[in-house]
């Protein structure tokens, strides 16, 4: 025994409801299949509804005058003893009928949610493809994408991420990150470099590791991050040569260390960018810091390591003490005895290029400041000078600047004045002490 | 306001219409006396005589060229054709001369006809009495494809096509007919020809369909918002020509868009409505534009089995609709 359910049949093209205007059984009488059970009225006919099955009818699920749509219930049956352990089963009749599809709609309706609990937490292969959207929002709104956690299919961050993140207005921007994108930075730096470059016999490989790999990484942040504008002036040093010539064996006897030219050289940079604050400064995104403290790095060379020692507060310090300072620094260099104390806060390069020959070179900035001082070898040149050629010692000093902070005009002023204050050094007017 | 079936809607449209204007009058097979194998035009001929209810001949070429002739000399034909499939035979009625008239003419001669025909599968109809025609004729500028998917839609815009000055093709989905009932207003009004309807809001996924789909939309979307995904759906309406600033804001509005028709797939009005949104929001988009559409095989079988199979349905595009919203 079981029950069986009777649906409205479909009468016609387009009719999707019909309205029952008789029952011709009624619960309890014996019915056999296609025996006519109830007189059905529709848009288009009129027609009666033949029994699906042989059995009793149990229930009438609809009154006469009820309108009912194609395919839902019109009334129990219940069928006879032959029916099979399906039927049986069939005791919640409601499932029974749509067997096929409530079969259908179980799989449909959880499997997507099965899928989407497990895999979304190990899945993340589609988090990096971004959605031109996604790109769009993260761009305008300084969003690093690296910091959010997808919803969408495999980890994919969607638009809607974004926007509710926007909407909460808790973005994480790459500068509260910044460690996250230096890691990156440092794998951008160092991977494109070896790809493709094969080593042929008799080549060396000398592995990139602690100094060589930090400068890298500092050459690769500051030419990737800063746009670099150069400029050279031609200074007239006569004055200054003659001066520390007629001092350095003097001062090497009485204070044990040399009267570098360099010392002379750091000592105008200093004057000078007191008097131009905006050279010695730091881009920061949204700002642009402008340091009180006048802190020279100065670059010294090792082999293949570099070294950039700060002289600190090199404003307040004579050339003899800058030249103390100097010697100071380059002989722990030397010695590889620089503490970090030693390397940290300096806020403009001054780089002595001339010490190895060079007379015009093109300064890559030391990150994050806005510029870079190159003081070239001094050479003795013929030189026009009050409409007569006359020997002078003459040197290039050339400055590479943080476009984004600086233009030409006040780079332009700051070497002039470092022109003037370097040209009016001599004898007559300068003191080392 | 009276709640009314899709295809009362369109009997009091024609009725409303035929009485504020007698220029109008219908003809069509099977119009008249028997009030059209659907019943759209019944009560019609007993109101207003044969004279404006024509019952025509098993030819769908004379009754587009008969309307098209009215037409130029200042009626208003209402022609049906039985069924969208039967369509053909007047094709080159439609194009070559309904739709061009005016262009041809440099504004002299026009061609104010609507030409209804019932479309759509679902029925039981197999081969001839299911197909969707739109796309045959949505390549032909001078000629507008009105869509409608719900009572209110038909009975104004089967009103602004009848008082429109050039020939439209007004589309009803025959499924619709009797399963799609709503509110429609007593008192006289149209709606805009070329203007889509926002049916339902919503910020997850938007689903840009028309007809009968719009129906199967709303149905998943309900279902979708129990499981927390909110549906944006676009109505098209007209078809031809696309509203192409309510596509762009749609598909804008949340950059997950799905497409919905129950016609072939290749070469449709989504196909068109794809290249819109992919011409305008690349930077909107979140996700592919998806297509949901009928197989591209001939025609919608006869067997039940394989006609649910080609047919559009609620569960289809909830499927298509929840995949996107996972995307």
């Amino acid at each position: 025994m079981g029950l069986e359910k009777i649906n409205m049949p479909q009468l016609g093209e387009s009719v999707t409801e019909g309205t029952i205007s008789s029952w011709l059984v009624q619960p309890g009488d014996k019915v056999n299949k296609y025996d006519p059970i109830a007189e059905v009225m529709t848009d288009k006919v009129n027609a009666e509804v033949p029994s699906s099955f042989t059995g009793t009818i149990k229930e009438l699920a609809a009154k006469e005058d009820d309108t009912i749509e194609v395919g839902e219930l019109m009334c129990y049956i219940e069928v006879d003893g032959a029916s099979s352990d399906k039927e049986a089963q069939g005791d919640k009749e409601t499932v029974k009928e749509n067997d096929g599809e409530v079969k259908k709609e179980i799989p449909a309706s959880q499997a997507p949610a099965d899928k989407n609990e497990q895999p979304a937490q190990t899945n993340q292969t589609s988090k990096k493809r971004y959605s031109p959207a996604v790109m769009t929002l993260a761009q305008e709104h300084n969003i690093d994408l690296n910091e959010i956690d997808g919803s969408g299919r495999d980890g994919r961050i969607t638009r809607k991420d974004l926007e509710n993140i926007i909407k909460n207005g808790d973005i994480p921007t790459p500068s509260s990150s910044k460690e996250v994108s230096e890691d990156d930075r440092q794998t951008s730096a160092s991977k494109p470099s070896s790809e493709g470059i094969k080593t042929e016999d008799g080549d060396i490989e000398i592995p990139v590791t602690g100094v060589r790999k930090a400068i890298a990484q500092n050459m690769v942040k500051s030419t990737t991050e800063i746009p670099h504008a150069w400029m050279m002036v031609e200074v007239d040093v006569t004055g200054l040569v003659e001066l520390r010539n007629s001092l350095k064996d003097e001062f090497k006897q009485k204070e044990g260390y040399s009267l570098t030219f360099f010392s002379f050289f750091v000592k105008a940079a200093a004057q000078a960018l007191k008097e131009y604050p905006q050279l010695n400064s730091t881009w920061a995104g949204d700002k642009i810091i402008q340091r009180k403290a006048i802190n020279l790095n100065i670059a010294v060379a090792k082999e293949n390591e570099l070294f950039v020692p700060v002289i600190r507060d090199a404003d307040e310090k004579s050339i003899k003490g800058i030249a103390k300072d100097i010697t100071g620094l380059a002989a722990k260099a030397r010695k590889g005895k620089l503490t970090s104390k030693d390397m940290e806060g300096g806020t403009f390069t001054v780089n002595n290029t001339g010490s190895f020959g060079s007379v015009q070179s093109m300064g890559v900035i030391n990150h994050p400041q806005a510029a870079i001082l190159q003081v070239e070898s001094i050479v003795k040149k013929p030189v026009f000078q009050d409409g007569m050629f006359g020997a002078r010692d003459m040197v290039n000093l050339c400055l590479s600047l943080d476009h984004r902070v600086l233009d030409g005009l006040v780079a332009g002023n700051f070497l002039a004045r470092l022109k003037e204050i370097l040209e009016n050094m001599n004898k007559e007017h300068t003191s080392i002490y | 306001m009276a709640v009314i079936s899709y295809i009362q809607a369109v009997t009091q449209a024609l009725k409303e219409e035929m009485q504020r204007d007698e220029k109008v009058f219908v003809l069509g097979e099977d119009v008249g006396k028997r009030g059209g194998v659907f019943r759209a035009t019944d009560g019609l001929y007993e109101e207003f005589g044969e004279a404006r209810v024509l019952d025509t001949p098993l030819a769908e070429s004379a009754i587009a060229g008969v309307g098209i002739g009215a037409a130029m000399y200042g009626l208003r034909p209402v022609a049906e054709m039985q069924f969208a499939d039967f369509i053909m035979p007047a094709v080159n009625q439609i194009i070559s001369e309904a739709a061009k008239t005016r262009y041809r003419s440099n504004n002299d001669w026009s061609v104010p006809m609507t030409i209804r025909a019932p479309y759509g599968g679902g029925v039981h109809g197999a081969l001839y009495h299911s197909q969707s025609v739109e796309a045959v004729f949505a390549n032909q500028p001078g000629l507008k494809i009105v869509m409608p998917s719900t009572p209110y839609d038909v009975k104004g815009l089967l009103k602004a096509s009848i008082r429109d000055n050039d020939p439209v093709l007004f589309f009803e989905h025959k499924r619709a007919y009797r399963l799609i009932k709503g509110e429609v207003p007593d008192e006289d009004y149209t709606l805009p020809i070329g203007k889509a309807d926002i049916k339902r809001e919503g910020t997850d996924i938007t689903v840009i369909t028309y007809g009968l789909c719009v129906h199967f939309a709303l149905q998943a979307a309900e279902k979708l918002a129990e499981e927390g995904i909110d549906a944006h759906i676009l109505d098209l309406r007209t078809v031809y020509p696309l509203d192409k600033e309510a596509i762009i804001e749609a598909a804008a509005k949340t950059g997950k868009v799905l497409l919905v028709t129950e016609d072939n797939k290749e070469g449709g009005i989504i196909s068109e409505v794809s290249a819109i949104i992919s011409e305008n929001c690349l930077f909107d988009l979140d996700a592919p534009v998806k297509r949901l559409a009928g197989p591209d095989i001939p025609s919608m079988p006869y067997a039940p089995t394989m006609e649910k199979y080609f047919m559009m349905n609620p569960d289809k595009v909830e499927k298509a609709m929840r995949d996107l919203a996972e995307f």
